[in-house]
């Protein structure tokens, strides 16, 4: 499943280049320019793929890592 | 400065104009003195709980912190007049694109980060880039640049809140300012005051707290103006009709940007990843779980505050070209950074209060970037700078270090702003620019074994050469005369692509090649930051 949300995030950095409709102005729902209604539409499918994200392809291990005993060591 | 003849012929400033705008901002100012008094209170009185809010921040208001410190003048005075200018494509070249980006850098860069602080203790960028590059003087030749690039961009959010106060103030005071209206220097020598008085006594907890509440507050009154706007236009669909009808370029991307253009913007929201304010804010979370909100709702929140922009941006283009809306002039053509003070002041007119109140979001998200940038730098001098020259110091003498150059750092920054007006969302591109180009080693730093010190050093200078270099070339040189690149719709572009290409190009050129070519950096190096589970 990791590997599908990872597929999922460079789809979504392919599909962001939308050339297909550069020239077009239609309104939808009659005030929403076409090209800024689907990059809004973007920015939701980005923030449902990053759920995703979360739910499959979370770090958990270094969360482990990072949450067992501190180790102050920095250089500081 | 616009003279006061000029906005008196353009009827702005015919008569006195209503007060009541400025008794809302001050109301709002006097609110946030009192939660920065409160938030202070908590202040614990060690040196992590100034630095890092002794890593106890939970997820809500870690996304409200750094969704909050991500937008500035940028995204509000900014986006309005980019969309003014280039159309409804400023959405997709940096909007969109960071609901993307961003949260890729918080989710893989930053929840790392975030784990080597809570492990080893950091509350600096540049403390994790020395013990990871086993390097005490990368820190030194890397604080002056950060540093260097975190002042244009505090100048983004002083020029655009004094510009927008301005616009939103003409004609209150005929008899006192020019214009009548508060001019620049003192919009931000009030604003520099009030976060500096949060930041002083709270340090990171105090600049979360404000973020929290000033982000809320900016998203509603956002969406509350933008609803007044269109109320007033007679509808969305009747304002983007007439923006159809007498700016129908703006309502595509045909002839004010090309596909290579827009790709390569896709490159500028890498810098969050290296933003030192954003990484202070990365440590201050409670758990790598405080993460999971912000990745998720970053890029609904970034909709929800650009849409409205870049919509009033094109609804203004469309009126300005039917000659119903004034836009001050600076050379002759309209000022984009007065746009959304322009909007305001015509369509809002009726309420004064709602003025005020939307105004109070403007400087909202102005001030909620500026409060993380002011600590961030006081810590970074404190931690980066004084403390490895100096030695032992003690925790108490920290934090008053801390405030003293957070301070420094704010007269500085205060001056420089009162003498160096530029547009403002191009100067936010050109400091964005170099942080993104150093986020390659932001990113190797957590992912590849084989980066080393000599690589990042290279990495670093090849960085700050070409963007100086660039840099030069845009702002320090004649158009028609410059040496690499062109100026096309206000923007400087090198071969048709934004100058970050370039930049980036170097430096992850620098980094892989001579890091291949030079000795890979210690076993006890490797083994501290790639733990085998991890």
């Amino acid at each position: 499943m990791k590997k599908v949300v990872y597929g999922l995030i460079f789809l979504l950095a392919v599909i962001h280049q939308d050339v297909w409709w550069w020239d077009d102005n239609s309104l939808v729902f009659g005030f929403m320019p076409l090209g800024l209604f689907y990059h809004a539409l973007f920015s939701c499918m980005a923030a449902g793929v990053w759920a995703m994200a979360v739910k499959w392809a979370w770090p958990s291990d270094i969360e482990r890592w990072a949450e067992s005993a501190d180790e102050q060591g920095g250089d500081q | 400065m616009i003279a006061a003849p000029t906005l008196v012929a353009l009827g702005q400033a015919a008569a006195p104009a209503s007060r009541t705008p400025l008794v809302v901002i001050c109301l709002y100012m006097c609110l946030l003195f009192a939660l920065g008094w409160f938030s202070s209170r908590l202040f614990r009185g060690s040196s992590k709980d100034f630095f890092v809010a002794s890593q106890s921040i939970g997820p809500f208001m870690l996304l409200m912190s750094v969704f909050g410190t991500t937008m500035t003048a940028f995204a509000l005075v900014g986006s309005t007049g980019k969309a003014f200018s280039l159309g409804i494509g400023t959405y997709g070249l940096m909007a969109s694109s960071s609901g993307l980006i961003h949260t890729a850098c918080f989710f893989l860069v930053g929840i790392r980060m975030w784990s080597f602080g809570k492990k080893y203790g950091y509350v600096t960028q540049i403390q994790f880039f020395r013990d990871r590059f086993e390097s005490k003087a990368l820190g030194y030749l890397m604080f002056p640049i950060l540093v260097g690039l975190i002042i244009p961009y505090l100048l983004v959010g002083l020029m655009g809140a004094g510009k927008y106060i301005f616009g939103v103030t003409v004609g209150m005071f005929p008899e006192t300012f020019a214009a009548g209206a508060i001019p620049e220097w003192l919009s931000g020598l009030v604003i520099c005051a009030v976060v500096l008085f949060y930041v002083f006594f709270g340090g990171v907890r105090s600049a979360a707290w404000a973020n929290t509440f000033q982000t809320i507050v900016f998203m509603i009154m956002g969406l509350v103006g933008f609803y007044v706007i269109a109320d007033a236009l007679g509808g969305p669909a009747a304002a983007s009709e007439k923006a159809l009808a007498n700016a129908p370029e703006k309502l595509s991307r045909e002839g004010l940007m090309t596909p290579a253009h827009f790709m390569s913007y896709m490159l500028v929201p890498l810098s969050v990843g290296m933003f030192p304010h954003l990484f202070q804010h990365w440590l201050t979370a409670r758990s790598a779980k405080s993460f999971r909100l912000t990745v998720i709702a970053h890029p609904i929140c970034i909709m929800i505050v650009w849409v409205p922009c870049i919509l009033i941006g094109i609804w203004a283009a469309g009126l300005y070209e039917a000659k119903e809306l004034i836009v001050p002039p600076p050379n002759g053509d309209p000022n984009p950074n007065a746009v959304l003070s322009a909007m305001v002041k015509t369509f809002m007119k009726s309420s004064p209060l709602l003025i005020g109140l939307f105004s109070a979001g403007v400087l909202a998200a102005i001030m909620s970037s500026l409060d993380s940038q002011f600590v961030c730098i006081g810590s970074m001098f404190t931690n980066d700078f004084f403390v490895p020259l100096k030695g032992q110091v003690s925790d108490k003498q920290k934090v008053w270090l801390g405030r003293g150059f957070i301070v420094l750092i704010v007269l500085i920054t205060y001056v420089i702003s009162i003498f160096k007006p530029q547009n403002v969302f191009n100067l936010g591109v050109w400091c964005f620019s170099g942080f993104a180009a150093l986020f390659p080693i932001a990113f190797a730093s957590v992912y590849w074994k084989r980066v080393t010190t000599v690589g990042v050093f290279t990495s670093v200078i090849a960085t700050a050469v070409t963007w100086a270099l660039f840099i030069y070339d845009a702002l320090g040189r004649e158009v028609g005369e410059q040496w690499f690149g062109v100026e096309e719709h206000g923007e400087y572009l090198i071969a048709g692509v934004m100058p970050v290409t370039f930049i980036c190009l170097a430096s992850v050129v620098a980094l892989v090649g001579v890091s291949l070519a030079t000795r890979p950096p210690s076993r006890d190096t490797i083994d501290k930051f790639f733990p085998a589970n991890g």
